[in-house]
């Protein structure tokens, strides 16, 4: 049981063919099998989306999904949303507004917002909240992370 | 936690899909994933085999055939959310699935998903309940249809047997310009409902209501059709009164409870909820707008 099967996709830009055995969550594939550690794991039941990705362009929870499942997807993690050099217009405004304070729930709600800002580009502070209804922060509080998004939104215009 | 191991197995076709239910033993089948993948992290469940039908194109499907809609099993929430058929033909669907969950989980999770997982609070099958819905089943040996009404058999318990797949629901939709609504009582928004009201309304030109449909979610362990309210409403013009008095008729469900609300608190707020959607409905199939 549990035999190895072999996958192939792009993480981030890049093509990546691993062997994995079928249990291997995709959060735990990033984390542990590509070193890319920005994708955080909280509650391995779907509920706080630390673990939130970008598949196909969607946001989806890592930990609800396996790695052979992303067998010739495309998934972009926090670290695909990062420039070279410096900040996303994104991550500024949320270090500019203290959008966050431990950094735990910041790389999934960076997911969530790319995927949401693209359908919404211009959402009020309700619709923000609504959009971030599936990610819990245990520490900053919303208010520094919903200004972040608002003042992302009006820099954008 | 984890997943403890399993094999694997990716099915591109029904057919295929069908003979693995028929042969493996101890076989799951995972769809979205948003219910399943949680309760094997857990370890709540240990399928020896999980077949996924993530790749089956053609359980992916929305179609209209003969006056019918045809949601495959394997249709994900937003895609549904976004269909401009179900948005133009089923509007109660389209406002229930905005408060299933969140965009990641309906990104992954399915139709179908939700109908076999079958929690007692969740939104589409009061939906379908109010449609008349009917589920389509196949397994090696045939396929089958089961009404909505005769789908819950017990807490989470569908009648779906471990070699059956679901395929599709199936129903016809209202006639333009019939009034819809959906509403529940949750917590948060995205967290399942502590219950619900899903109501369907049409009038007849001199204002009365030709026909209504009430089902409400969270109060028993499947969909609960208010047929005693119908009944009242039929032939009468929706006023404050006739609502309120029909919406009482979500008193006398049978109620149930868990940490979250007792059995009185949910029968009380699926009275409000009820009478509320009542009006929302009604007051949209006046106006003929549909939604
Ligand atoms: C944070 C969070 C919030 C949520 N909030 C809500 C909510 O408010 N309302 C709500 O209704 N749901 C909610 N859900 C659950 C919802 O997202 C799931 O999509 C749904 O319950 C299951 O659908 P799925 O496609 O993910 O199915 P899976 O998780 O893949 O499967 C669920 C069950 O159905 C079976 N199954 C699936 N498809 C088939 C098929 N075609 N044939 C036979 N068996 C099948 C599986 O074997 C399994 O037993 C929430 C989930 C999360 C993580
Ligand atoms: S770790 Fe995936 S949602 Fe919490
Ligand atoms: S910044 Fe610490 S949990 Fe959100």
């Amino acid at each position: 049981m549990n035999e190895p099967l072999g996958i192939s996709l792009r993480v981030n830009g890049d093509a990546v063919t691993r062997s994995v055995e079928p249990r291997l969550t995709l959060a735990d594939f990033l984390r542990h099998e590509l070193s890319l550690t920005g994708t955080h794991i909280g509650c391995e039941h779907g509920v706080c989306g630390a673990c939130t990705v970008l598949l196909d362009g969607r946001s989806v929870r890592s930990c609800l999904m396996l790695a052979v499942q992303a067998d010739g997807c495309a998934v972009t993690t926090v670290e695909g949303l990062t420039p070279a050099e410096g900040l996303s217009p994104l991550q500024q405004a949320f270090a500019d507004n203290h959008g966050l304070q431990c950094g735990y729930c910041t790389p999934g709600i960076l997911c969530t917002l790319s995927e949401y800002l693209d359908i919404n580009p211009n959402p009020s502070e309700g619709e923000i909240r609504e959009a971030l209804s599936g990610n819990l922060c245990r520490c900053t509080g919303y208010q520094g992370i919903v200004d972040a998004a608002l003042a992302y939104v009006r820099s954008a215009q | 936690m984890k997943p403890a191991a399993f094999d694997y197995h990716r099915p591109n076709s029904v057919a295929e899909a069908l003979d693995l239910l028929a042969r493996l033993d101890d076989a799951k089948v995972i769809a979205g994933g948003q219910s399943l993948m949680a309760m094997m992290n857990y370890r709540y469940i240990a399928p020896e085999n999980l077949i996924d039908i993530n790749r089956i194109a053609a359980l992916a499907e929305i179609t209209e055939e003969g006056g019918n809609l045809r949601i495959g099993a394997m249709v994900r929430q937003r895609d549904a959310q976004d269909s401009p058929l179900l948005r133009a033909r089923a509007p109660l669907m389209i406002e229930a699935l905005d408060l299933i969950g969140h965009l990641q989980t309906r990104n992954r999770g399915t139709i179908g998903g939700s109908l076999a997982h079958l929690d007692p609070a969740a939104e589409l099958p009061a939906v379908f309940s109010a449609h008349d819905a009917v589920l389509h089943l196949a397994s090696a040996n045939g396929a089958r249809e089961v009404p909505i009404g005769g789908w819950s058999q017990g807490f989470m318990a569908p009648d779906l047997e471990p070699d059956e797949l679901l395929t599709a629901i199936a129903f016809s939709p209202w006639p333009a310009g019939h009034g819809h609504a959906f509403l529940e009582l949750a917590r948060r928004h995205g967290d399942f409902a502590l219950a619900g009201a899903a109501a369907l309304i049409t009038l007849d030109r001199q204002g009365r209501i030709d026909r209504a449909a009430i089902a409400l979610t969270g109060v028993d362990m499947g969909p609960v059709r208010l047929d005693a309210a119908e009944a009242m409403l039929a032939g009468q013009v929706p006023g404050a009164e006739l609502i309120a008095a029909a919406a009482q008729c979500a008193d006398r469900v049978a109620g149930i409870e868990d940490v979250h609300a007792s059995r009185d608190y949910r029968r009380r707020i699926a009275v409000v909820y009820t009478r509320r959607a009542l009006e929302l409905a009604s007051q949209r199939a006046a106006s003929g707008a549909g939604r």
